[in-house]
């Protein structure tokens, strides 16, 4: 049985539909992403698992809890952490871990040995008497991510904990997250980055509300369809446009580049003259192997 | 238990780092008493008063002159030689009228008893009130001063007749009511506050996914407001009995007992605001409009609320300050008695039950 379970899935405010029979399964020990962009549903996914939201319909559990009516069983064990940051400005660093030690009932020998603990992967040691509004943005995620690791959950949500935050911070960020999974610690985090999702055992692609795919990162970029170019030029607003004004042709920009994919059913061969009309050239086209993001990109597109 | 200390001792340290907050706990009681304390006895200076004399002698215009040259009293801009002293007050020229009627200078001579007339302008109390009482001051003053020492005092009264509001009520009213305001205010406005800031800020969302009740949330949070409110109750008792003079007769056992039931009332409400609202703005509009305002101008406090249209007396019946305010006056002034204050505190009692159950059932543990 999956330690996660979240079955048809559905909210709408005021008549606006933020997620729509969405349904997926975390197993124990598991890194789950869920990725997608702002107000795709990631957060009322995240929040309904949290017990801070009543879905319309579906239902959700963790450790065979129900999410609605069971949330207090699932308490002991869920460590979240909000999108923003939820930690209180004007308590140091020290005086945020005694408090979430405090609620979570961590107190004594056991919270200082916790403490140390934390300290020890987040470095924030010398920061400790610091008010957590003068941390940077790297350190208040670690700082949050301490406080909801204070009571050693099973479970650990995440909501967005990179957003923001600069690469580096981001880096050593998910090597925490992957420190835990090691000891066993189950996490579902959302993400806008599609980089992050190449840490994580499985991801799960939302967009509007609904769950576009789902899979291990590896083999994600396999159901895209078609075959994909990389354009070697320029990659300007008007060769973009230009090229998108081809129905067949989708194009975006990719670092120096810009990756082009032909849509269902078209091949190279059957817009070719419409490209040399325009004035590319078709050497300058070349197959490459989607990643991630072309992949999101393309099931975002027909959705 | 040992969560409601964290939970507490959190919000205390929010509290000292917070300007703010401080100025409204510490700043604004003290502020308050000492307004309303001052506008109360600058009020009372320079009363405008009006003389009909009837005997118009040397003495009356003696006692006249008296009147004047205090620093309680002053001439009417217009000297009008009106006879009828209610147009006087209803044109609001004077706050008073004297009538020496004939005979003074006689029985002032004979040291027979005399009656001075006074017709007050009762719609404004404070002023009312201070108006006998310096009067029969001056009277009293110069009634001693025309006698040689050793002989008896003739016994000059001033019969007064209170136009508007008869039933006349003392200034020293004022400050133990004003306990009522400051006490709605540190518990309603400061709980609403901290509560909506919770959810602003998003640290509500991480409270409640971890192992604490929502009523312990409420009650850590709201514990050192109680604290507050007491030391606050307590720190303008010492204020007015030391600027402002005003006594305290009764029980303050009584007193603390309503004063927590009146407090939790207060506290009820402002956990109800912050349910219902989602920003410390909006909490604070919301609280300062619901309470303090009611609080204000309808408990009795500075109107009486026998005077109000049927709609606002009846609005008057759910304000908590009202029956504080009648409890708090009764205790201190009077001396008052479980047994007198029965009614009131069974209203407060009620209302307090009323409020916190539903503050408790509107309080949400989900955030949408």
């Amino acid at each position: 049985m999956s330690f996660v379970s979240v079955q048809g899935l559905g909210k709408s405010y005021r008549g606006v539909r933020a997620v729509n029979d969405f349904t997926f399964d975390v197993r124990q020990g598991e890194v789950y992403a869920l990725v997608g962009p702002d107000g795709a549903g990631k957060s009322t996914v995240i929040r309904t698992l949290c017990g801070l939201i009543d879905s319309d319909t579906g239902e959700a559990s963790i450790n065979g809890f129900d999410c609605r009516k069971q949330f207090n069983h699932i308490k002991p064990i869920l460590g979240y952490m909000p999108q923003v940051f939820s930690l209180y400005p004007d308590l140091t660093v020290t005086e945020n871990l005694a408090f979430y030690g405090g609620i979570y009932g961590v107190v004594g020998p056991e919270y200082l040995e916790r403490v140390e603990y934390l300290y020890r992967f987040s470095n924030l040691k010398p920061f400790a008497d610091r008010r957590a509004q003068a941390l940077s943005g790297g350190m208040k995620q670690k700082l949050a991510l301490s406080c909801a690791l204070m009571h050693q959950p099973k479970i650990l949500i995440l909501d967005e904990p990179t957003t923001g935050v600069d690469p580096l911070s981001r880096r050593q960020f998910w090597e925490i997250l992957l420190q835990l999974k090691e000891e066993g610690v189950t996490i579902i985090v959302s993400t806008p980055y599609m980089d992050e999702v190449a840490r994580a055992d499985r991801a799960c692609f939302v967009f509007r509300g609904e769950k576009l795919a789902e899979g291990k990162p590896a083999e994600l970029p396999g159901l895209f369809e078609g075959t994909l170019y990389y354009f070697d030029g320029p990659p300007t607003m008007e060769t973009i446009d230009r090229l998108n004004r081809l129905g067949d042709i989708r194009a975006r920009r990719f670092g120096g580049g810009v990756h082009v994919y032909l849509k269902r059913g078209i091949t190279l061969d059957e817009v070719t003259p419409a490209l040399s009309e325009m004035g590319f050239d078709i050497k300058d086209f070349n197959p490459i192997k989607p990643d991630l993001e072309d992949c999101f990109i393309q099931l975002m597109e027909e959705s | 238990m040992q969560k409601l200390r964290f939970l507490a001792q959190k919000e205390f340290r929010h509290i000292l780092r917070d300007p703010r907050s401080l100025v409204i706990v510490v700043v604004m009681p003290i502020m308050m008493t000492f307004l309303y304390g001052y506008a109360i006895s600058l009020d009372v200076d320079n009363i405008v008063i009006g003389v009909i004399d009837y005997d118009r002698t040397d003495e009356s215009q003696q006692l006249i002159d008296r009147f004047y040259n205090s620093a309680y009293f002053s001439k009417p801009d217009v000297n009008s030689e009106s006879t009828d002293p209610e147009t006087w007050l209803l044109s609001s020229e004077a706050k008073a009228v004297m009538i020496i009627k004939p005979g003074f200078a006689g029985s002032l001579r004979e040291r027979s008893d005399f009656s001075l007339g006074m017709i007050v302008d009762g719609s404004d109390n404070t002023v009312a009130a201070a108006v006998q009482n310096y009067a029969s001051a001056v009277v009293s003053k110069y009634a001693l001063d025309q006698i040689p020492v050793g002989r008896d005092i003739p016994g000059i009264t001033i019969s007064t007749q209170v136009l508007y509001n008869p039933d006349l009520e003392s200034s020293h009213f004022f400050v133990p009511g004003l306990v009522a305001i400051i006490l709605m205010m540190i518990s309603a406005l400061l709980t609403s506050i901290t509560i909506a800031r919770e959810k602003e800020t998003g640290t509500m969302e991480q409270l409640l996914t971890a192992p604490v009740t929502p009523v312990q949330i409420i009650i850590g949070k709201i514990l050192p407001y109680v604290g507050l409110a007491l030391l606050d109750g307590i720190l303008v008792l010492v204020f007015a009995k030391i600027v402002f003079g005003v006594p305290f007769v009764g029980s303050y056992l009584l007193l603390l007992a309503f004063g927590l039931i009146y407090v939790s009332a207060a506290l009820s409400i402002g956990i109800l605001i912050s349910s219902l609202v989602k920003t410390q703005q909006v909490a604070m509009m919301f609280a300062l409009v619901t309470t303090l305002l009611p609080s204000v101008m309808l408990s009795g406090l500075v109107f009486a609320i026998r005077n109000m249209p049927p709609v606002l007396q009846g609005l008057a019946q759910i304000v908590p300050a009202k029956y504080f305010v009648t409890v708090i006056r009764g205790i201190m002034l009077k001396g008052a008695g479980l047994g007198t204050l029965a009614l009131n505190g069974l209203a407060l009692l009620l209302l307090m039950a009323f409020l916190m159950t539903v503050a408790a059932r509107k309080f949400n543990t989900r955030i949408d």
